[in-house]
């Protein structure tokens, strides 16, 4: 073993990151984490450290870092109270994937257990919502630990691991070499494809008439865009994503069908309804894909390529699955298949879309339709914005209608739904594409829940924008309140609101504000114009719903494609499923 | 089903709570959870006995081998393997009964570990079946106090974990016998 200077665990943990290739993190100070924070200080030439103002920020600037650059997420907090605000973003990165590793401070450690000022059991916390995690016992395996989180939260399935380290420990100091390697075989994460079941799939493809493949954010975590390309371009079969996969295919080309899904669109939906071979790729069949189970793609045969052991037959029965390297999977597969033309299925999918296009229609002097105010903000960024979402209504307009040609560039809370997540996320992108154009198209309600980060915005004076969709309710709930609960809107208005553009402005930035068709175009040209980071305020049509809908428990062909159907159709269907089937409706 | 999976496992704080949080937050129900070192000192085994269907179990098994702690996993039900239980039964054992007790603790090749004026604690080995056997007879007589360990498995002849060395020589006859 070479020799070594005697250094502080916080050091250690500084050369590590640097030597992970970080650059950047996020974080907010406190007792605990001192040393740590102490020890980034004084390496601030090789390693940047963002204040947030709030924890749940920090990790979510690390998730929209880590979304839109491939690369791992890092945060940095203290003991107590602020490894608690990060368990939001942790749970969020663990379901959709994200690799993060969180650094949180613990109380010295002959005070653990005792009830210590700012403690908590940040590793019994979090045990549930990270893919794996580590209270440091000793200065000696401290590099090591903070070695395998970064290798761990990167393998295979990405997701968020946790280093608890004791401020005692941070602060002692030793001389212990730094690992060049992680003690954890590759093969834990990611197994070997197995060729036979890739010919299976092969043979499955050549006999099918009506295939489908239906992709996820697998394939952008596992930066195979560009091998699922070439092989849909091959076997000419149409292809939809999930909310999450979207970009992972380019939305301009023919063979894309839009989005599947609870508001995915009618040709999709149709599609995995009545496709007679469905392949999964990178995807996990997750209930708001599929629906009611029982009618889930009821006349397919399934194919699913995946990473994860445990996404294969976790939900439906497959007929050939295979786990490992998707990039390798797919050119193996790619080379085994042949073209065809599908005719029929095309016209049929045509036919679909003709019927019940994603579309809407926007009244001049209206209201402005928040489908309307996405799509301008598509067409006046051409498609090559960075766009993150909060959760709601506004989320599923973002999904239908700006259009995606690249994977990374749409970051959105798609597992967890975690409202107030779009904002920090669009900072985190900012910050890997300081030349990018980062919007974040928010709703009203979630977007309060995280706007202290304007500060954040304004010191590094980033390129993000805030369009904010305002309909004064909590949209998406209302929806459902409007469809299911006779328009009881329990808890749902939200009509005392901060004045968006005087918000701007008193923290030094520029806020805008329309509540016509025409200022919208006007306030958004204007807004695109400059750098500067800003807030639009658009004030929308609060009675719109996203259609189609598939009604929580209802199966996928049964969605719902506008207010004009009878609302009592709607109430029927689901409630003869709650009857027959036990359970159904949403609860 | 009833499955009887083998999970050998880091011998590290927090990893048994890593298993059973699994197991809890994922809805599935664990019969009895049995864990303990094994010849290396660096891991340990757990024994975990859990119902479910075909789906539920292959989840579980998925589900562990994620873990970053676990080391291996085998569902022992599809081998051929030897499963005990330990149970401590302090069962009442007054004048006119003792000699009945003490015959049905050598029917079931117990042992009586402690007499006290009216009660005898009764340690018994064995399956589950037998276990459950001898409990529901001693409860004619009245049971006190019932403990059990639940059950612990390992499969017969080749070894499936390949690190375990496995001194005890199995006497594969009398094993066999003892099926009660
Ligand atoms: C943190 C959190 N709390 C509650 C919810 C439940 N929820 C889902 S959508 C929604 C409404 C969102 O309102 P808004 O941000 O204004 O968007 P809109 O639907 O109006 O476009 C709520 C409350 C959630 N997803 N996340």
């Amino acid at each position: 073993m070479a020799k070594n200077k005697l250094k502080t665990g916080a050091q250690m943990v500084v050369d590590v990151l640097v030597d992970e290739g970080v650059d950047i993190l996020w974080g907010l100070t406190g007792g605990a984490i001192l040393p740590v924070f102490d020890a980034l200080y004084q390496n601030s030439d090789r390693i940047r450290l963002i204040d947030t103002r709030h924890e749940q920020g920090a990790i979510h600037m690390a998730e929209g870092y880590a979304k839109s650059t491939g690369k791992v997420g890092v945060c940095v907090v203290t003991s107590g109270p602020g490894a608690t605000n990060i368990v939001t973003g942790l749970t969020d990165a663990y379901m959709d994937s994200v690799p993060i590793v969180a650094i949180t401070g613990q109380v010295p450690s002959h005070l653990i257990g005792t009830d210590a000022f700012q403690e908590a059991d940040v590793v019994g916390i979090t045990r549930s919502c990270t893919k794996h995690n580590f209270l440091v016992k000793n200065i000696q395996e401290l590099p090591q630990i903070m070695r395998d989180a970064f290798f761990i939260a990167r393998s295979g399935r990405p997701g968020p691991v946790l280093v608890d380290i004791p401020k005692d420990i941070a602060a002692a100091s030793a001389e212990v070499a730094i690992p060049k390697h992680s003690s954890i075989p590759l093969s834990k994460f990611v197994p070997t494809p197995d060729l036979h079941q890739i010919e299976k799939m092969a043979e499955l493809i050549k006999n099918a008439k009506k295939p489908l493949i239906y992709a996820g954010g697998g394939v952008i975590n596992a930066n195979a865009s560009d091998a699922l390309y070439k092989f849909a371009r091959k076997t000419n079969i149409p292809v939809t994503l999930t909310l999450m996969g979207l970009g992972a295919y380019p939305a301009g080309d023919r063979q894309f069908i839009d989005m599947l899904g609870m508001h995915g669109s009618y040709r999709a939906n149709l599609a995995l309804t009545y496709c007679d071979l469905l392949i999964a790729i990178g995807s996990r069949f997750d209930d708001r894909v599929t629906g009611k189970l029982s009618e889930f793609s009821p006349h397919s045969k399934k194919i699913h390529i995946d990473v994860d052991p445990t996404s294969i037959g976790k939900n439906v029965k497959v007929d050939a699955h295979t786990l490992g390297d998707m990039n390798s999977i797919l050119s193996t597969l790619t080379k085994m298949v042949g073209s065809q033309d599908y005719e029929p299925w095309y016209e049929e999918l045509d036919a679909w879309h003709k019927k019940h296009p994603l579309a809407y229609q926007q009244d001049p002097n209206g209201k402005v339709l928040p489908q309307f105010a996405v799509d301008e903000i598509y067409r006046l960024t051409k498609g090559d914005a960075i766009i993150t979402t909060e959760v709601g209504q506004h989320q599923m307009w973002a999904a239908q209608f700006y259009k995606f040609n690249k994977a990374r560039r749409w970051i959105t809370s798609g597992g967890l739904g975690t409202m107030g997540f779009g904002f920090p996320a669009a900072i985190g992108a900012a910050f890997g594409f300081p030349d990018a154009t980062v919007i974040d198209i928010a709703g009203d309600g979630s977007f309060q829940m995280t706007m202290q980060e304007l500060a954040v915005v304004k010191e590094h004076n980033l390129n993000v924008k805030v369009v904010v969709l305002n309909n004064k309710f909590l949209g998406m709930v209302k929806q459902w309140q409007d469809l299911f609960f006779d328009k009881r809107y329990a808890s749902t208005s939200i009509p005392v609101q901060p004045d968006f553009v005087k918000l701007a402005e008193c923290y030094g930035l520029k806020g805008y504000r329309a509540d016509t068709p025409k200022d919208t175009t006007k306030v958004l040209e204007e807004a695109f114009k400059s750098k500067d980071p800003c807030i639009v305020e658009i004030v929308v049509d609060e009675e719109e719903h996203v259609y189609p809908m598939v009604p929580a428990g209802a199966a996928n062909k049964d969605m719902v494609l506008s207010k004009e159907e009878d609302r009592a159709r709607v109430m029927a269907a689901v409630k003869t499923k709650a009857k027959t089937h036990g359970k159904g409706g949403r609860k | 089903m009833r499955h009887t999976i083998s999970v050998m496992v880091k011998n590290q704080a927090g990893v048994l709570s890593r298993v059973s949080n699994l197991f809890s937050a994922r809805g599935y129900n664990i019969d009895s959870l049995v864990v303990g070192v094994t010849d290396n000192p660096e891991v340990s085994r757990i024994t975990i006995v859990v119902k479910g269907d075909d789906r539920v179990i292959d989840q579980v098994e998925k589900q562990l081998n994620k873990l970053i702690d676990v080391i291996k996993v085998v569902d022992l039900t599809h081998d051929d393997f030897i499963a005990r239980d330990l149970a401590l039964i302090k069962v009442k054992a007054e004048p006119n009964t003792r000699s009945q007790v003490m015959e049905i603790v050598q029917c079931f090749d117990g042992k009586i570990v402690d007499v006290a004026l009216k009660s005898f604690i009764i340690e018994v080995t064995g399956k589950e079946s037998k276990i459950n056997a001898m409990v529901e007879l001693l409860g004619n007589y009245g049971i006190l106090e019932l403990v059990r360990t639940g059950e612990v498995a390992i499969s017969r002849g080749k070894k499936v974990h390949e690190k375990e060395e496995t001194k005890v020589k199995m006497k594969a006859g009398k094993a066999g016998q003892s099926n009660l």
